[in-house]
């Protein structure tokens, strides 16, 4: 197996030329790759909160969900990427804990997946695959060499899509 | 009221924190040795402001299965406490609890769930109480929720609920003796801000 390149918390990176990346335990965050298969151009971002604050705009822009993305898409030109190529494939934005009595909380994991599903569909990237909801964390494996991606969990063992 | 950021907090807040710790550790202690049935000694907790993935480090990285208890609460002060319990101090509680010789987080069964549960829920009682027994301050606690999963992927949740400004999180470790064991206690909160800020005004500190 290649390099495998650690993607953080509120983090992104993009490759050409077979990079695989890997990103730890999303819970209610969502994993997003993004790959022009033609180029062989990829990316990986970890996003927690579906929107970037305007009244902030000193914060991470990798943290939310519309800012990620197009930073994403921006890079992976810059490599030589098309956007009319782009395909995605999503995981995460699980809830983890079911509050009794509180209904909204843990709710930022659908809201955090409807945010990247609406920004992907912006810019009319087709989503290809999805591994979202539910109550599990999620470990995301990106390989740029093909555009697979492989979703462990320890409620599912390991799903590649 | 000022707001403030967790990476604010200077030398003198965290030893209001670790005094918090302190006297809730040694409540916990009281109740484990409890209900444990033996005599438990503790070390003065060590208390830091830790970024997400650095508390996940802390906890045998992100992807070690951990059962998490979390709690929010609420009155005069508010915020989400969440008590992380690892497989050591899990086997070491249901060896003496249920009589348990290995314990396996891939394998629980609702009675071990169920008693882990119980001692995260008491771990909570004794933190919460410490801290409304040092100000005056009332908190009421929610039913607690319990999750078995990658540590990584509960760690986010409380920062993320509280919409906290930067990934932080105010993280208590302790560490009990037992007769023939030490275990380690993980214990994360993150506040409300302005609530944060009216613990320490009643003890008399400014933010």
């Amino acid at each position: 197996m290649s390099n495998m390149i650690t993607i953080g918390i509120s983090d992104m990176k993009v490759g050409k030329g077979g990079e695989s990346f890997v990103t730890y335990a999303l819970g209610s965050c969502v994993g997003i790759c993004l790959y022009d298969p033609v180029s062989r151009v990829g990316g990986l971002g970890h996003i927690m909160l579906p929107k970037y604050p305007a009244e902030n705009p000193k914060e991470n822009k990798y943290r939310f969900a519309d800012t990620c993305i197009s930073e994403m898409i921006r890079e992976m030109e810059r490599l030589g990427g098309y956007r009319s190529k782009m395909v995605a494939k999503i995981a995460g934005g699980a809830k983890m804990f079911e509050v009794s009595g509180d209904s909204s909380f843990g709710n930022i994991g659908r809201r955090n997946v409807m945010a990247v599903k609406a920004m992907l569909a912006w810019f009319k990237i087709p989503i290809r695959a999805e591994d979202t909801g539910f109550n599990y964390g999620r470990t995301v494996y990106f390989y740029t060499e093909n555009g697979s991606m492989i979703v462990k969990s320890f409620a599912n063992g390991i799903c590649t899509y | 009221m000022s707001t403030l950021d967790l990476d604010q907090l200077n030398d003198m807040h965290l030893d209001v924190l670790k005094e918090i710790g302190n006297i809730g550790a040694g409540n916990a202690a009281t109740s484990l040795s409890k209900m444990l049935d033996t005599t438990i000694n503790m070390s003065v907790p060590r208390v830091r402001i830790l970024d997400i993935s650095d508390a996940a480090t802390a906890l045998g990285g992100p992807e070690n299965p951990v059962v998490g208890i979390l709690t929010k609460f609420r009155g005069d002060i508010d915020g989400i406490m969440m008590f992380i319990i690892g497989q050591t101090f899990a086997g070491a509680v249901l060896k003496s609890l249920l009589g348990v010789q290995q314990v396996s987080y891939h394998s629980l069964s609702e009675l071990e769930l169920s008693a882990i549960s119980e001692i995260g829920n008491i771990m909570i009682a004794a933190y919460l109480g410490s801290i409304s027994t040092l100000s005056q301050m009332k908190v009421k606690t929610s039913v607690p929720a319990v999750a078995v999963d990658m540590v990584g992927a509960l760690l986010s949740v409380p920062a993320i609920e509280m919409s906290s400004v930067s990934d932080k999180v105010i993280f208590i470790e302790d560490d009990f003796l037992g007769s023939d064991s030490q275990i380690t206690s993980n214990m994360m909160m993150v506040p409300d801000m302005e609530s944060l800020g009216r613990l320490m005004q009643k003890l008399g500190i400014q933010l």
